[in-house]
């Protein structure tokens, strides 16, 4: 089931939440809101499955117009970050209750109930719990019961809300990968949202990013990662460093100098703006007459396989800070100079 | 040497918490429940004692006394039952909605704890009366509701709403939003909602105030002697017919009767308690 949000502003108290929000959702995909808190990713997956009305805007599964549909008709299956688990139910209840509050006509009968909420067991891998209640599970089985009771009314889109947020490192890298494969096993269009870049970049076909209110990219992992689109999503996704420049005559200057870098075809002509790269996309330069950045060592520390290097790069009374990847031979003590420069950056305008 | 401390050990009494002072309060605690409760009650069993046990016998098969107990206890369960009903409902509408005026309810709901229960049943009993106010429209359609057991399950609604709604409301406030929203996702209606998701949760409150309301109703005396009319086997409580014999200088078969009550409330508040504790060990939680 397709699922495109068209124009979407939601409003709290006359404070937009979400502005004029657009995002075409194909059948089948798995997709990441990825954003800050205060990003509005969780207001939009509230919206498209009904839980919040758009104060303007429509939402459309497959062709139809759903903006007014309610919860209940959507058909959509919601997993909540708590789980939301009934708790007064055993398992097999929890996850039988989307059909047995259906109208009688439509709800299947019992033995039929029990056949369904067994499969979903063992597809969710609880098989032999269904009479155990809520609080006898541990977090990564509730969160698995959630979706089982989520999958039981065979939903057109899966919505999850920070599905692995209450949950320790090891289980979540657990989960994490299993929902990828039951992803591909049973082909859901499922939309989820997070805070956590690594589980956004791993798990989803498609990254969402979002800040303040509006859609800043969409793309896959590669996409967002090495082609970031705005300075937000660049600083947001993964570590980086930027540099305030001036461009003029084919040249990039850090206050003043020639840093070694010349603006590409689609890159501004002139004017100042800011130069963003990955602390280890850079190059160190040895000729001291070559145009480089220059830096004095601030701090250096060992990262595992790298060495990570402060360096201030800003003439006295202008301190500037960038942290860059040197290689674990060279000498990086403190107070030394390197001179480097980027290898692949990206030039924003101001 | 490591023995022997193990073995010292051993007979202590377990310390409960690290917060110092456990010997002083709980000592304090048995000193005070004892005096307060525990003295009058053994004082209360210790004189009906005194009669034997064919007498004791012969005061509880007391046509009246059985009538006078059946009145007590009956109309305190209905006015439960309907405290329960109500009471829940009004508790709903001050938690879920906020409208002007929802403090002074709120406030209201109080006011049958503040009223001496005397003033209540005056009040009531001019009400109910046939010639009140409500009496004269109620009387219109052949009902009476003073001066007989319905005048009593109206003193006693009055007197025990507020334990219903001062025990389901917390543990109401309390409930997660998302809740209820997991049951519209998955399709359930607003009632089949409330009926299968919110009502089982408030389950232990609601049995809890249900609880209170009863055992108050089956001690009250002070607002139901006003309305219930008293008239022997068909309106007489139980606490009346105690102060009737105690008029008499009766003193054992005052003390008898209140016995049996103190052993039926004592059974029916522990039967009420065991659900609750089965309750919350099976779904890890309870009011």
């Amino acid at each position: 089931m397709d699922v495109s949000v068209k124009n979407i502003r939601k409003e709290f108290d006359r404070y937009p939440a979400l502005n004029d929000v657009s995002l075409d959702i194909r059948s089948g995909e798995l997709i990441a809101l990825l954003g800050p808190s205060g990003s509005g990713k969780t207001t939009l997956l509230r919206l498209i499955a009904g839980l919040e009305t758009p104060t303007r805007g429509s939402i459309f599964f497959g062709a139809e117009d759903a903006s007014h549909r309610t919860v209940q008709e959507r058909h959509v299956g919601f997993v909540f970050q708590h789980y939301a688990l009934f708790r007064h139910m055993t398992v097999a209840d929890n996850i039988a209750f989307g059909l047995t509050v259906r109208p009688r006509g439509q709800r299947p009968p019992k033995t039929e109930i029990r056949r369904r909420v067994a499969d979903l067991l063992e597809m969710v891998q609880l098989s032999g719990l269904e009479k155990r209640y809520p609080n006898q599970l541990s977090g990564g089985q509730r969160q698995r019961v959630a979706l089982a009771r989520a999958m039981a009314i065979e939903p057109k889109v899966l919505l999850l809300d920070e599905p692995f947020g209450a949950l320790d490192a090891k289980v979540r890298k657990e989960l994490r990968r299993w929902l990828r494969e039951f992803h591909d096993r049973t082909g859901h269009t499922t939309v989820f949202v997070t805070h956590d870049q690594e589980e956004a970049l791993e798990l989803a076909d498609r990254v969402v990013v979002m800040s303040q209110g509006a859609i800043e990219q969409v793309g896959s992992s590669d996409d967002v990662y090495d082609r970031p689109n705005s300075p937000f999503v660049f600083s947001f996704i993964g570590d980086s460093a930027h540099v305030p420049v001036s461009v003029a005559d084919n040249t990039v200057r850090f206050q003043g100098e020639p840093i070694g870098v010349a603006p590409r075809a689609n890159d501004m002509a002139s004017g100042t703006g800011t130069l963003f790269f990955r602390p280890q996309d850079v190059a160190l330069v040895g000729d001291p007459a070559a145009p480089a950045l220059e830096g004095r060592v601030a701090t250096s520390r060992r990262l595992a396989g790298t060495r990570i290097a402060d360096l201030d790069i800003g003439k006295p009374g202008e301190p500037h800070h960038v942290e860059i990847e040197v290689p674990l031979d060279a000498l990086a003590a403190t107070g030394t100079t390197i001179r480097f420069r980027p290898t692949r950056w990206k030039l924003f305008a101001e | 040497m490591t023995t022997s401390a193990a073995a010292s050990v051993r007979w202590r009494l377990r310390q409960p918490s690290v917060i110092p002072g456990f010997g002083l309060t709980l000592g304090f605690s048995l000193a005070y429940l004892t005096l307060i409760i525990l003295i009058p009650l053994a004082g209360l069993v210790w004189r009906s004692a005194s009669l034997s046990g064919e007498e004791f016998f012969a005061i509880l098969a007391d046509e009246r006394t059985i009538k006078a107990l059946e009145v007590s206890f009956g109309t305190a369960f209905i006015a439960a039952l309907v405290n329960v009903v109500f009471g829940v409902i009004v508790a709903w509408v001050i938690v879920r909605y906020e409208f002007p005026g929802r403090r002074i309810i709120d406030a209201v709901v109080d006011l049958p704890f503040a009223l001496p229960t005397a003033v209540a049943g005056i009040a009531l009993a001019a009400l109910y009366a046939p010639n009140g106010w409500v009496g004269q429209v109620l009387n219109v359609f052949g009902i009476k509701a003073a001066f007989n057991p319905t005048g009593i399950v109206i003193a006693l609604v009055f007197i025990g709403l507020p334990f219903v709604v001062r025990t389901v409301q917390p543990i109401m406030e309390e409930i997660d939003s998302e809740v209820e929203e997991a049951a519209a996702t998955l399709g359930a209606n607003r009632f089949q909602t409330i009926r299968r998701v919110l009502l089982p949760g408030l389950a232990p409150a609601i049995l809890t105030g249900f609880a209170l309301a009863f055992a108050r109703g089956v001690g009250e005396y002070g607002s139901v002697i006003f309305i219930a009319g008293n008239i022997p086997y068909v309106s007489e409580i139980a606490p009346l017919l105690i102060v009737i014999r105690l008029e008499e200088f009766n003193y054992g078969a005052a003390t008898a009767i209140a016995t049996i009550m103190l052993a039926l409330s004592f059974v029916m508040l522990l039967v009420i308690n065991l659900i609750q504790a089965w309750s919350r060990r099976r779904y890890g939680y309870g009011a």
